[in-house]
């Protein structure tokens, strides 16, 4: 860190909090236990924006800001949980719910999900759209993990930290629209990839669509809070 | 290479054509092309040899009214004849230094009348793979204007004195974007052409890449020299080969001519440009989404800021315009910023191209100064709708824009106004309707667009746009309740709100300005089952009898 670190002052749901030049809202918020949900961000992954359930009002702004990459500014007055927001979080959970196949019940991480939890914090009670229930296949071809791509939100988490942590870019996204998937090296069976085995990627995805062949249900929390540790032990040395 | 020796190519080139009485230009366009227009410019060719005179035929870029083609122009008279055919070839050259071909000849005169032509002033006139003949049209007189005359930070407050805004769609002042630029650090910069049009019935892009390519070039150095660049793209999208092509060509004959590459003109100046190709996804004409796909990696966009003037390709600061924005670049240097801010309103200045199709007799490229009323665009312009149909709205912007009603219809084209009434300017296509279309079809045919065009990297767009089609479809095979339409509206909002792109953000203009205009057309579908211009096919209520 520099000598001459600039510290700015803004407003985050009424409390005055500071910050440094440079850092996102959510980081500032959450240093500040003022909790703004999120799917695709993880600590410790470069961050995409992609989820759109961290968006925040700006006053003055009719834009919405995704608060994991817009970074802070002096003044700024920064609202997380007006009705707007929560209404469009909660459609966004909907799109999630019926576009591939969630069916909580008989999912591996049930009760250790990420999607499953915020649907209940934001008080999903019911999914109004219509179900896609899409036809869609499940690899487990690797001698140790499975992906279902059913239980798959396409956060990329998996793609970022295998390329990002792990170096060994595995996973990448084929396709586009309603149409893109998780895939393997070039679109190969996972067992058969240049995958490392490390299970960063299992670790990390916040649903049901990649775990452990070994483990079930209430066996199955995942550990996604190694990836800042890992870096600062990596940057330490 | 000196304003001297541009000047010695230019009088060579108009004495050569001096040399011939006749000039028969031919339209070589797509639209002219796929009716024969090679053939009918080999038939002149040889009915010119055949005759004696001494004709010169010229191949040319779009010449505007595409219904009438093929088109061929016989200069000095400036007669136009439409719907020529190879055999009628003879007919025409015969006619030169005597009567005209009555039966051929267009009366497009009310058409043309209105227009303005800064960008499309060569289309017709050049043969757009000879550098000579863009030279001889004042070609690359801006540039070395530009480069011995002017400070890099004069070109920028020309560019800003004129008014020029973004071409692309977004109308972002093009001054302000080329001054951040400038101010931006570092050493590296880069020019970037975003010639991915992609919009259904937009092709002006296309024609002004084909048609007079050189003048896109011309605009990216004057660029490169205005904000420290030394680097450009031209981004286009593959499905565009003769653009390619003429391109390519154009870039080549370029820097034979020693007006791309390093020391441009005896400066320290240097520019070269590359061509990139597209691979077919609409999102890439989004800037984040074309820099990746510029960067090799998969072509979708990234949250701004930061923005591309700060931080664009491989990280470098990067001016992104479109190819109708550089195509202005020229004439604007050349005859100064008062001059182009003469013209337009008083937010939007300049002339504006127009892709003018659909249910319109004159289908075709138009050119008019901004501010022009819709409805002379599509009355005196366009000939109004044909087939005594009645005009029902006009579409514009593309998937992005919005459907604006006959009563509205004295709107006059500018940013703001189109912005206003639920309609964006867009990069320019102009989609007539009549009675006989479906508003609801319509939207759902531009939703369809936006759903397979999604590039799935954010939730509403990629999911919202698959389940607002699916609700309009539904409306449109009468399966949907008013409970749909209330669906509908809230995922419109959450889309256009919450999206991550442009794209998404106004994948609902076209169900909103419909629902604004033509709710009763959605009434009509949803509660009586039917559809009032008998476009959807509405199976009637099968009566259960107890």
């Amino acid at each position: 860190m520099s000598d001459n670190v600039e510290v700015k002052t803004l407003v985050i749901d009424g409390h005055e909090v500071s910050a440094r030049r440079g850092q996102t809202i959510l980081e500032v918020a959450r240093e500040n236990n003022i909790d703004i949900p999120t799917l695709c961000h993880l600590d410790g992954l470069s961050d995409v924006g992609a989820c759109r359930m961290c968006l925040v009002e700006i006053a003055g702004s009719n834009k919405l800001l995704p608060s994991c990459v817009a970074t802070v500014s002096e003044g700024m007055q920064v609202s997380t949980s007006s009705e707007r927001l929560q209404k469009h979080r909660r459609t966004i959970l909907e799109l999630l719910f019926a576009e591939r196949n969630h069916v909580c019940s008989v999912c591996v991480a049930n009760g250790h999900c990420e999607l499953q939890s915020l649907g209940q914090s934001q008080g999903l009670t019911h999914v109004r759209l219509p179900y896609c229930n899409p036809e869609l296949t499940v690899d487990a071809s690797h001698e140790r993990f499975t992906l279902d791509h059913n239980r798959c939100i396409l956060c990329t988490r998996c793609v970022r930290v295998c390329a990002e942590v792990e170096g060994a870019h595995v996973w990448d996204v084929m396709g586009r629209g309603i149409k893109s998937m998780i895939i393997s090296d070039l679109h190969e069976d996972w067992g058969s990839s240049s995958c490392t085995r490390c299970g960063k990627c299992v670790q990390v995805c916040p649903t049901g669509a990649l775990f452990d062949k070994s483990k079930v249900g209430a066996e199955h929390p995942k550990y996604p809070d190694f990836l800042p540790y890992l870096n600062l032990m990596r940057e330490a040395r | 290479m000196n304003l001297d020796e541009l000047e010695l190519i230019a009088r060579s080139v108009r004495q050569e054509n001096a040399a011939y009485d006749y000039e028969l230009n031919v339209c070589m366009d797509l639209a002219c092309a796929s009716q024969g227009a090679e053939m009918l410019r080999e038939a002149l060719i040889s009915a010119g040899d055949a005759s004696g005179k001494k004709v010169l035929v010229r191949r040319t870029g779009c010449m505007g009214p595409c219904s009438s083609g093929p088109l061929v122009r016989v200069d000095p008279d400036d007669t136009l004849y439409g719907h020529v055919h190879a055999d009628q070839a003879e007919k025409i050259v015969a006619s030169l230094g005597n009567e005209t071909v009555a039966e051929l000849q267009c009366d497009l005169n009310e058409h043309f009348d209105k227009q303005v032509r800064v960008v499309l002033e060569n289309a017709g006139h050049i043969d757009p793979e000879k550098i000579d003949d863009y030279i001889a049209r004042d070609g690359y007189k801006a540039l070395l204007t530009a480069l011995m005359e002017m400070t890099p930070s004069g070109v920028v407050h020309r560019i800003t004195e004129s008014g020029l805004r973004g071409r692309g769609g977004g109308g972002y002042p093009t001054g302000l974007k080329w001054g951040t630029v400038a101010k931006a650090g570092g050493d590296v910069k880069y020019i970037v052409c975003n010639g991915d049009e992609g919009d259904p019935g937009a092709f002006m892009d296309r024609s002004v890449m084909e048609g007079d390519p050189h003048r896109v070039i011309e605009g990216m150095a004057i660029a490169g020299y205005a904000v420290g660049a030394s680097k450009g793209f031209i981004y286009v999208r593959a499905e565009y080969p003769v653009a390619v092509a003429r391109l390519t060509t154009a870039l080549r004959e370029a820097r034979r001519r020693c007006l791309l590459g390093s020391n441009l003109c005896g400066t320290t100046f240097n520019f070269d440009v590359e061509i990139r190709l597209g691979a077919g996804a609409f999102v890439c004409g989004e800037e984040t989404a074309l820099i990746a796909s510029i960067e090799g990696k998969r072509g979708t966009p990234k949250p701004r800021p930061p923005y591309p003037a700060v931080s664009g390709l491989w990280g470098r600061p990067t001016l992104i315009n479109n190819v109708e924005t550089f195509a202005n670049i020229a004439p604007i240097v050349r005859n100064g910023g008062k001059w182009f801010a003469n013209m337009g309103s008083e937010r939007s200045k300049g002339t504006k191209v127009f892709a003018l199709t659909g249910k319109i007799k004159n289908t075709g490229l138009v050119e008019v100064p901004m501010g022009i009323k819709l409805r002379e665009i599509i009355e005196v312009i366009g000939g109004s709708v044909p087939g005594g149909h009645t005009f029902k709205a006009v579409q514009t912007g593309g998937p992005s824009g919005g459907c604006i009603p006959a009563e509205m219809l004295d709107l006059g084209v500018s940013y703001d106004a189109l912005l206003k009434v639920g309609s964006i300017m867009g990069s320019g296509g102009m989609i007539v309707m009549d009675d006989t279309s479906c508003m609801v079809n319509v939207a759902r045919f531009f939703m369809e667009f936006c759903m397979t065009e999604s590039c799935g990297k954010c939730i509403p767009c990629r999911a919202g746009t698959g389940q607002m089609y699916k609700i309009l479809t539904r409306i449109c095979e009468g399966r949907a309740s008013m409970d749909d339409l209330e669906l509908l509206e809230e995922l419109c909002g959450t889309v256009k709100e919450t999206s991550l792109c442009g794209l998404g953000m106004t994948a609902p203009n076209p169900v909103l300005s419909t629902l604004k205009y033509f709710r009763n057309e959605y009434i009509e579908h949803i509660v009586h089952k039917r559809c009032p211009a008998g476009v959807c096919n509405i199976q009637a209520p099968v009566e259960v009898l107890a």
